[in-house]
């Protein structure tokens, strides 16, 4: 199963390795990493997705907190949560067919065009995971020239929050 | 407040932790640190013949007091020999703190010469590392190493040091942090009141109890309060590899090591126990066997200090995360005022079936077949000449396994071994850093001739400082634990697991001005061991020939179930 972890951890050189290393380390998977400073600088928060049975998700979730630098760590999918993945998607857009259709698809997807040239249109759109992944389906692959995105970020709905 | 460079930091950081002896060996990186040390008194270098030698000194020392040990080694290759003896203690969970020199901060990344990655390079087996930023930094990251290294589950630390952290010239004001607090570090100080509760209804409900303890007991100083839990309770304790002398050795509920090469009775008992209480032991591959089978009637209550070893390989139905001591101690309190007792005669019935299987196997071992001495008398009879009171420190193979199996210990912290990583070469330094700290005491290195041969240099560090271990090297001519296997699972082709071309040990210890003995003989074996020991001042090699034949049993059956045992050559369960 597809769990989401979040970590706050000391915003340190080597934090971010050692919790890189634990992942290749123990056999751990990521399918996506993001991590950046929160409004407190001294911390960081690092969001991981990864795919593996409950054994194997309480083994990473132990071994993250048994990190020194980890300070905390939650398993956001275990309750109700936002997860948000940004991505930007640059197409072939040379003919006003082809750009009419991704014209139309960015709008149902609730994407922005945020940079056109003769040729190409760049989207920007955002959701989860899953949503970005429809996206792309929905255009077919054929006219994609790259695709960059941001890895997932989660948050616990409510009042639940992962601070100090 | 004095002002003292970063070099004279790190010495007297050293000094106010209360360190008396630090392993080592100087390199470039590390000569203003070097300099330090040698313009005072408080903190005794010892100087290795090979880094790798300091750092299981170090490991040593931490295992026979619970106290980190120090190791201090310079940039680029002499980080790299430390590895392994880092490993060795991470893997055992041995509280250590490893200084490393590294190149000037403004060359990091140039491949600047003896430069490596250390941090990076160590990162899978310390459990924290420190990379000195500036020089005022260096008493506050040494103060924390020790915290953290001796804290919580022990570890090792590694705190790099750039060269120009340490300049002589520049001076800070020093002052040695009394404590520690960090907010991302605090271990547990003792388990939950509510399942110790649950536990002992559980314990105290059991009819086929079976108390099962490893390392966390030894390095958790609570093989006092396991011993008292255990006589309560009356139940049967077997200890891992890790865990011997955490219960005597000798006491009638102990039931002898289990695992790969655990006793027969230890096996049984927990192939068909209830209750298995298992403390500060984490369940790995060489004592479960196949982890599928593993004990099929037992209800698991685990006790350790981390929670990332409670369920990682067998399901705990009572998880308990506290230090061994005063989980044990709770348990005891509440054992002694439960209205509840153990059934006495599910008990008696358990004891007299321990009993059969002790009777059917108990330890034995040929002594027919061959004319050759048999490596499990040899220990037996070390054993006997020192009384088991002796710090054994073994190397890693056969001898390794007769060692834990016949030598009964009957106190903690003196069966010394590489135990999760398997490191030959362990058994001489380690020895030497026990001995240097326990001038009094017997301190045995158990090996092999292969063993021996990996870390041999150190005789030469011996005889500069003149530290008189006894060395029993059981010389089979080959890799023994090897050549087992493969006459188990390879039709004993032999495949470079002999040793051809050994030195002459007589010769080479003398030439380093030690005592070695020869035994090839039975007859000559008790004479010749009360000699060796008799000089308590000399260091004492003993070349004892044995059976190369011999393999170590009993052996469990690859992937099969905790009963699933080869006896010896010929006999299965």
């Amino acid at each position: 199963m597809r769990h989401i972890i979040s970590v706050l951890m000391e915003n340190e050189p080597g934090a971010l390795s050692r919790v890189v290393g634990l992942f290749s380390q123990r056999n751990f998977n990521i399918e996506s990493l993001t991590v950046a400073p929160t409004e407190d600088e001294t911390l960081s928060r690092l969001t991981v997705t990864t795919i593996g049975d409950d054994r194997v998700v309480e083994q990473i979730t132990k071994q993250l907190n048994k990190l020194i630098d980890v300070v905390k760590v939650v398993d956001l999918t275990e309750g109700d949560h936002l997860e948000r993945e940004l991505m930007m998607i640059k197409m072939k857009a040379n003919n006003g067919t082809v750009r009419a259709e991704i014209k139309r698809t960015a709008d149902i997807f609730r994407g922005t065009i945020i940079d056109v040239t003769p040729n190409t249109f760049t989207v920007q759109l955002v959701g989860s995971s899953s949503k970005l992944d429809a996206f792309i389906e929905a255009l077919g692959t054929s006219n994609i020239m790259e695709v960059v995105r941001s890895g997932v970020s989660g948050i616990a709905r409510g009042e639940k929050i992962l601070a100090l | 407040m004095e002002l003292l460079s970063g070099a004279e930091m790190v010495v007297r950081a050293l000094r106010d932790e209360g360190v008396k002896y630090i392993y080592g060996y100087p390199g470039g990186a590390l000569l203003h640190v070097y300099d330090a040390i040698f313009t005072q008194d408080d903190v005794e270098h010892i100087l290795v013949r090979h880094e790798q030698a300091a750092t299981h000194m170090a490991d040593a020392y931490a295992r026979a007091t619970g106290k980190a040990g120090v190791a201090l080694v310079t940039s680029g290759p002499g980080a790299t020999n430390a590895v392994t003896g880092i490993a060795t203690a991470y893997m055992d969970s041995i509280p250590m703190v490893v200084i490393t020199g590294q190149v000037m901060s403004h060359l990091i990344g140039e491949d600047a010469f003896q430069e490596t990655d250390m941090i990076g390079i160590s990162r899978p087996v310390v459990k924290h590392s420190f990379s000195v930023q500036s020089p005022e930094e260096i008493p506050s990251i040494i103060k924390k190493a020790f915290h953290i290294a001796e804290s919580g589950r022990p570890g090792p630390v590694v705190v790099d040091i750039p060269k120009d952290m340490t300049t002589p010239t520049e001076r800070y004001e020093y002052e040695y942090p009394k404590s520690v607090k960090m907010r991302s570090y605090n271990p547990i100080l003792k388990g939950h009141t509510g399942q110790i509760k649950k536990a002992v209804d559980m314990l105290l409900a059991a009819k086929r109890p079976v108390i099962y303890t490893g390392g966390g007991v030894i390095m958790g100083e609570a093989s006092e309060q396991l011993t008292e839990l255990a006589q309560e309770l009356g139940y049967p304790v077997t200890n891992t590899l890790m865990g011997l002398g955490g219960y005597p050795g000798t006491d009638k509920q102990f039931i002898g090591m289990l695992g790969m090469h655990g006793s027969y009775e230890a096996n049984m008992a927990m192939h068909h126990s209830d209750l298995i209480l298992a403390v500060g032991a984490r369940f790995d591959d060489r004592v479960t066997n196949g982890t599928d089978k593993f004990c099929p009637t037992a209800k698991i209550v685990h006790v350790d200090i981390d929670p990332a070893s409670i369920s990682k390989t067998i399901k705990a139905d009572v998880p308990i995360v506290g230090p061994a001591q005063a989980v044990l101690k709770e348990m005891l309190e509440q054992v002694q005022s439960s209205k509840k007792e153990p059934c006495a005669d599910s008990l008696k019935a358990w004891w007299e079936q321990i009993d059969e299987w002790r009777a059917r196997h108990g330890g034995r071992y040929k002594t027919d077949d061959t004319e050759l001495m048999k490596p499990q008398h040899v220990i037996e009879m070390l054993s006997k000449v020192t009384n088991g009171d002796a710090y054994v420190c073994s190397d890693v193979g056969q001898h390794q396994m007769f060692a834990a199996q016949y030598y009964k210990f009957n106190k903690p912290n003196r069966w010394i071994n590489s135990g999760g990583l398997g490191t030959m070469g362990f058994g001489l330094p380690a020895a030497m850093g026990v001995k240097l700290n326990f001038p009094e005491e017997e301190v045995v290195c158990v090996t092999g001739e292969g063993s021996i041969q990996m870390n041999i240099q150190e005789l030469s560090t011996i005889s500069q400082y003149d530290i008189p271990v006894k060395v029993i090297c059981l010389n089979n001519q080959s890799l023994g634990m090897v050549r087992q296997w493969q006459d188990m699972n390879y039709e004993s082709r032999h495949s470079q697991s002999y040793m051809k071309s050994l030195p002459d040990f007589m010769a080479l210890v003398e030439s380093y001005g030690h005592v070695g003995i020869k035994v090839e003989r039975y007859e000559d074996l008790e004479g010749a061991m009360r000699e060796a020991f008799a000089m308590k001042d000399r260091m004492v090699f003993m070349d004892i020939a044995v059976d190369p034949f011999e393999h170590v049993y009993p052996m469990q059956v690859p992937r099969g179930s905790m009963r699933d045992m080869w006896l010896s050559k010929t006999e299965r369960t």
